[in-house]
Order: C-alpha cells, then sequence, then structure tokens
C-alpha cells in the first residue's frame, strides 16, 4: 500500500522574476515501510520536495496524497493538524525546545495530540529505551551530544506515531560515529515499528544504508533503485 | 504543558527579563505611591476641614443655608443639644452664634466669619483650641471681651496679642452694630484661607451684640463616631427635628467628595499612562523574542502546533513576564504604603505651599486594596495587549522558510 502518491509535482520559486523551477515534474510513491533517501547535488530540488511532503510549502502544480488524502484539499489549519497527527519531521537543527527536559520533548508532540498524560509517560519510556537515553531523561538538550539531540528527535517524531517520518538532511551536523548510530537507530526502528523513513543526505555512507535511493538532479528524479 | 513552557522560555534570557520585570517593578511602584500619597493628602484635608471647620454634622435654621443672615435661628437650642446628645454614634456637640462681619484694626480692615462660641463646648467639637500658638483659647479671664483669631489675619490686620480689633456686624434688628474686642489668642492650621477668614469670640459676647438670646444659636455641629456614620445619623437627625436643616459634611462641603472621586480617577489614569509606556517596552522585548526564535518557532509549527496555541503560548510568556513584574512591584508597594501609612512623611521643608493650600505637611499615604486589584487588571490587559503584535509576526512565519538550515 502506498502512503504517498505524488502527481506531476512542480515547485516554481520567483515565478514573477527570474522563475527557479526547484521542483521540475516529480511522480513518485512511497509504500509503507520503506526506508528510503533522496538524494542528489545541492541545490537540485531536496529540501523542496520534502517540504512539499511534509505539507510544509505549497506545489505549484501537481498533486500529493497521503494515505488517500490529498495535501491541495486542506487550508492552513487543517494542515497544520494535518501535519500533528500523520507526519513526523526530524530536521538538521532546531528540533527540541531548550527549555525542556528529554522527557517533556519526546512527550511533546503526543500531548499536542491530546493524548493522556499515562499514555505519554508510557510510550517516553518506551522511546528513551528504544533510543538508550533513559538516563538522560531529565537532562535538558544542551546537556546532549549533538547525536543524542537527533536520537531525541527521531523518538519525539516517532512517539507521535505518524504515517512516515520525514529527515531532512538528519546528519548533516554530526560527526561520522554519531552519523552511523543514528542511521543505525532509524534503521532498527524501521524494522522494528515497521515505521517508513524518508531522509535526504549528500553522505555516501548514508546512502549506502537506504533500501530505496532516488536520486534528483534539477528537480527531476533522474534515478530510483530499490536495492535488495 | 504550554504554561510550563512559556514561563521557562521568560529565563531563557535572563537578563533581557530582568529589565522587564524591574521595568514594570518601578513603573507601577511608583504609580501606586503617587496615588497612595495623593489619598493621603485629599483625607487629610478632608479630616482637617472636617475637625476645625464643619464636623460630621451641622443643623440649621433652613433659610440660614441659603442667607447667612444671624436672624435665621435655631431656638431651644441648650433642648435641642440634649436631645442630640442622646442619639447613638455621636460623640459631642456644640451650638454657636455666627455672622460675617468687618474686623478692624487702626489701620486696616478684613471682613470675616465670626463665630460666637462656648469654649469648653467648642473645644470637643472643633480642633481649633490645639492650634493655639500666641495667648490662650478664652482660658484667662479678662476686663475687655476676648477674641481668638489666626495668623494670618494678625498680620493682615497688624493686630498682635493684646492689640483691639472692632467688630462691625448687621444685628438682628438690621442696624449695623459694633464691638470692641482684645486679641487673646491667634491660631494657626495648616489652612491659611482658613486662618483669615475665621475669628471666635464668646457666644454670649456676640448675642450681646446682635440680639440673639441665651437659648439661641444659627449653628449646631456635631461629632459622630467616625466620618463614615455621619450621613446615615445626619439622615436620622433630620426626621427628628424636620423644621431644622440637618446635613452631614458630604452635603456641606460637597467639594471634598468630587476631590476624592477625583484623586481616585487620576490614580487610574496615572497607572494607565505608566502602563501605555511600559507597552512598548514590553513589545520591543517580546518581537526580540519573536525574532530570536525564528526557527524554533517554525519547528514548533511544524510538527504541528497550531496558530491558537502558538498565541497562546506568546501572550502567557508575555503575561507572566509582566506579572512577575506587577508581583514585585505591588509587593514593594504595599510595603512602602504599610511604613509610611503608619509612620507618615514629613513635608516640612515645602510645608508652607502645601499649607497655603490647605494640605497638611504630615502625610500618611494609602491606597484600597480595590486599586491594587484594578492595577493587576489592568497589567494583565497590558500584556495582552503587548502580546498581540508580536504574536501576529510570530504567525507570519512561513514554517517551511524558518526550518531551512543556513
Ligand atoms: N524560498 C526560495 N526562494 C527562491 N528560491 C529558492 C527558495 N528555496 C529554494 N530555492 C531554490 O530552489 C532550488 C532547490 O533548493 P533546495 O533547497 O530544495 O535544494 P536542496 O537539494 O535541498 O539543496 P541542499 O542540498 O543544498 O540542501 C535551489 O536552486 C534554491 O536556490
Ligand atoms: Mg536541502
Amino acid at each position: 500500500m502506498n502512503v504517498i502518491e505524488i502527481k506531476n509535482l512542480h515547485k516554481t520559486y520567483n515565478e514573477t522574476q527570474v522563475p527557479v523551477k526547484a521542483v521540475n515534474g516529480i511522480d513518485l510513491q512511497i509504500e509503507q515501510g520503506e526506508f528510503t533517501a533522496i538524494v542528489g547535488p545541492s541545490g537540485c530540488g531536496k529540501t523542496t520536495l520534502m517540504n512539499m511532503i511534509g505539507g510544509l510549502d505549497q506545489p505549484t502544480e501537481g498533486t500529493i496524497s497521503i494515505d488517500g488524502n490529498l495535501l491541495n484539499q486542506f487550508k492552513s489549519t487543517g494542515l497544520i493538524d494535518f501535519r500533528l497527527h500523520n507526519i513526523g519531521f526530524v530536521f538538521q537543527a532546531y528540533n527540541l525546545l531548550p527549555v525542556l527536559t528529554v522527557k517533556e520533548n519526546v512527550e511533546f508532540i503526543m500531548q499536542l495530540q491530546g493524548k493522556s498524560r499515562k499514555e505519554c509517560e508510557k510510550r517516553v519510556d518506551e522511546m528513551l529505551e528504544s533510543i538508550g537515553l533513559k538516563d538522560k531523561k531529565h537532562q535538558r538538550p544542551n546537556q546532549l551530544s549533538g547525536g543524542q539531540q537527533q536520537r531525541v528527535a527521531v523518538a519525539r517524531a516517532l512517539a507521535s506515531k505518524p504515517k512516515f517520518i520525514l529527515a531532512d538532511e538528519p546528519t548533516a551536523n554530526l560527526d561520522s560515529k554519531s552519523t552511523s548510530d543514528l542511521l543505525d537507530l532509524m534503521e532498527r526502528l524501521n524494522l522494528e515499528e515497521n515505521m517508513t523513513f524518508i531522509f535526504s543526505t549528500h553522505d555516501e555512507r548514508v546512502m549506502k544504508k537506504a533500501r530505496r535511493l532516488i536520486t534528483l538532479e534539477d528537480g527531476k528524479i533522474v534515478k530510483d533503485v530499490t536495492v535488495k | 504543558m504550554l504554561a510550563r513552557l512559556s514561563w521557562r522560555n521568560i529565563w531563557r534570557n535572563k537578563t533581557r527579563s530582568l529589565v522587564v520585570i524591574f521595568a514594570i517593578a518601578v513603573g507601577l511602584t511608583g504609580g501606586i505611591f503617587i496615588t497612595g500619597m495623593m489619598n493621603g493628602m485629599t483625607a487629610q484635608q478632608a479630616n482637617n476641614m472636617i475637625n476645625r471647620e464643619i464636623s460630621d454634622i451641622q443643623i440649621h435654621h433652613p433659610d440660614f443655608l441659603e442667607n447667612s443672615n444671624p436672624k435665621f435661628l435655631i431656638n431651644d437650642v441648650t433642648e435641642t443639644l440634649l436631645k442630640i446628645k442622646s442619639e447613638p454614634l455621636i460623640t459631642e456637640a456644640s451650638y454657636r452664634s455666627k455672622s460675617t462681619a468687618m474686623a478692624s484694626t487702626a489701620t486696616k480692615g478684613a471682613g470675616v466669619t465670626i463665630f460666637g462660641i462656648i469654649p469648653l463646648m467648642e473645644k470637643k467639637v472643633s480642633s481649633i483650641s490645639n492650634k493655639i500658638v500666641q495667648g490662650d483659647y478664652f482660658e484667662t479671664e479678662t476686663k475687655s471681651q476676648a477674641i481668638v483669631i489666626g495668623e494670618k489675619l494678625a498680620h493682615k490686620l497688624n493686630a498682635e496679642m493684646g492689640k483691639k480689633i472692632v467688630v462691625t456686624a448687621q444685628a438682628l434688628n438690621g442696624e449695623m452694630s459694633w464691638s470692641l474686642f482684645r486679641v487673646v489668642g491667634i491660631f494657626k492650621t495648616n489652612d491659611t484661607r482658613f486662618d483669615e477668614m475665621n475669628v471666635f469670640v464668646k457666644k454670649e459676647d456676640l448675642d450681646k451684640s446682635l440680639g440673639i438670646g441665651a437659648d439661641q444659636a444659627n449653628e449646631i455641629a456635631i461629632r459622630t463616631l467616625s466620618q463614615e456614620d455621619a450621613a446615615a445619623v445626619a439622615e436620622s437627625l433630620q426626621s427628628k427635628f424636620s423644621e431644622l436643616s440637618v446635613q452631614s459634611w458630604r452635603e456641606i462641603k460637597p467639594s471634598l467628595i468630587v476631590m476624592m472621586t477625583m484623586m481616585d480617577q487620576f490614580g487610574y489614569w496615572l497607572m494607565i499612562i505608566i502602563l501605555f509606556a511600559l507597552v512598548f517596552g514590553i513589545i520591543n522585548t517580546m518581537l526580540m523574542v519573536i525574532m530570536e526564535r525564528k526557527k524554533e518557532l517554525g519547528m514548533l509549527m511544524s510538527v504541528g502546533m497550531n496558530k491558537p496555541r502558538v498565541f497562546w503560548m506568546i501572550m502567557m510568556e508575555t503575561t507572566m513576564l509582566s506579572l512577575v513584574g506587577a508581583a514585585i512591584g505591588l509587593m514593594i508597594s504595599i510595603g512602602l504604603m504599610e511604613l509610611f501609612g503608619f509612620t507618615g512623611i514629613n513635608f516640612a521643608s515645602w510645608a508652607d505651599g502645601l499649607e497655603a493650600m490647605g494640605y497638611s505637611s504630615f502625610v500618611y499615604p494609602y491606597v484600597t486594596s480595590e486599586f491594587y486589584v484594578i492595577v493587576t487588571i489592568l497589567v494583565i490587559i497590558t500584556a495582552i495587549i503587548a502580546s498581540i503584535w508580536p504574536t501576529r509576526k510570530a504567525l507570519k512565519l512561513n514554517p517551511a522558510e524558518a526550518v531551512r538550515a543556513e
């Protein structure tokens, strides 16, 4: 079953002045349980594509449907709500609220979703156990390494039980050890929880972990390979 | 959870928040203290006026109010006084004859109000006997008729102790009468206008000159247990003495009430002006906060924090920040009010100017608890107003832009 179906997607910036065709005609299906990397040279449109999939940006043309819901149908308020319940995000930086503890950060989205305190507690413990940061439960993000912070961000996204998790260059600020730790974690959660991950990267070693590799160039898919 | 987040966000930039808190605390303390001083001065002025001049309640012949001619008399005044003194909540009462007159010395003359009083009785009702600065209050027996005048009038007329003053007034029979008095006492209140305008003689002396009987008077002055009782007591007296006119201090000097209400409003306007000035400081701070947290706000909106929640989060942060300042300001103000409300503040160095306006040089500042409550509400309203602009700014952020890693 496809979680994401993209048809004839276009995104043009600066339509009035010098138009930049950041995404230029993309058709793409992503199935439940995929572990997919989007790669390509800088400026090829990875972030633009992912932002549109995540409902953060509107396409100029074309449609995206998530689990059968067309994103174009939503007004901005509806879209925020849709994101809250259906899409997990891990950004390159600024994922965590510095004034909240690790535990509070992980349960933040669940609380926005209106989950009960009990459910939150249980899920947070589960997640922290899973990412191996149970002992940091009551620490603030600034007491954690960059790699640990990204793991907490992954745990937060996963805790809210989205349809899939979008991670735009999640390892860009990490050293190689933290990078491979984070990828191992994501891979494990992908297998254990059957969570769909879509991430972008420049890093050869990260690409190697992906089971499907989509290569973009000038806003178009030039290669789409699924490895066993 | 949002409340906790807002609260902790305040302390992310301690210095900046403390500056705002300090500004609010200082602004409120200043405003409340000034209001307290104004209230204290007004209350003092009302007290002084009641104590020395008007008493809590006055009774007259109804026509005397229209035209203060001494011919409008209260008859059987001794019996009336006995009846009055037996009423509840009444502590003291005294009666007087009263007329406008011309007081002159060999060199100068001045228009005055002359009171014919019974000193022992009057002492208990009015504070003039405590304000004697030279001589005494009809205590030493004299051969000639005695008069007590204010210091200001004494200067004006060149009438020192022992000097002669001629008082000319219209007698009941319509003819001008004059009599000679000797200055036996000089008083000084903190209202120089009062000191200039009022003179006191023994009732028997004024009565003789004007033709008033011993059992007649123009005015009965009454003290009640407290100022607040006056209106109710006056009403009950009026029903008992329907042929006379009974007035509480509120009716005698409505200007006192007007002044008190004005001071009340002055206090609120002062606070509103101070808070209005503070609004800009708060807005500025919150705009800085929004600019600094662009990425974070973008992240929050991306992961599903909706506009009402963003609005609520920023508004709570602004409100809590302001309320911390308000709490400190109120605590300091309450402390100052308690302290100075007890000890009083001495304005001796400016006393001359203040006294000319009828204020006392010792001021006991106070504000009502209602005032504190309303100030707190005003602070909350201020904070809400101050958060509108920064919140709008935050809501306009495009999450896709805000989260792009640069
Ligand atoms: N807001 C914008 N306005 C105008 N042009 C934009 C905007 N955002 C992106 N672009 C342009 O769109 C193109 C695609 O950008 P995008 O950020 O999607 O690339 P990317 O593949 O994520 O690059 P990188 O690997 O450097 O992150 C680029 O040419 C970029 O300059
Ligand atoms: Mg990018």
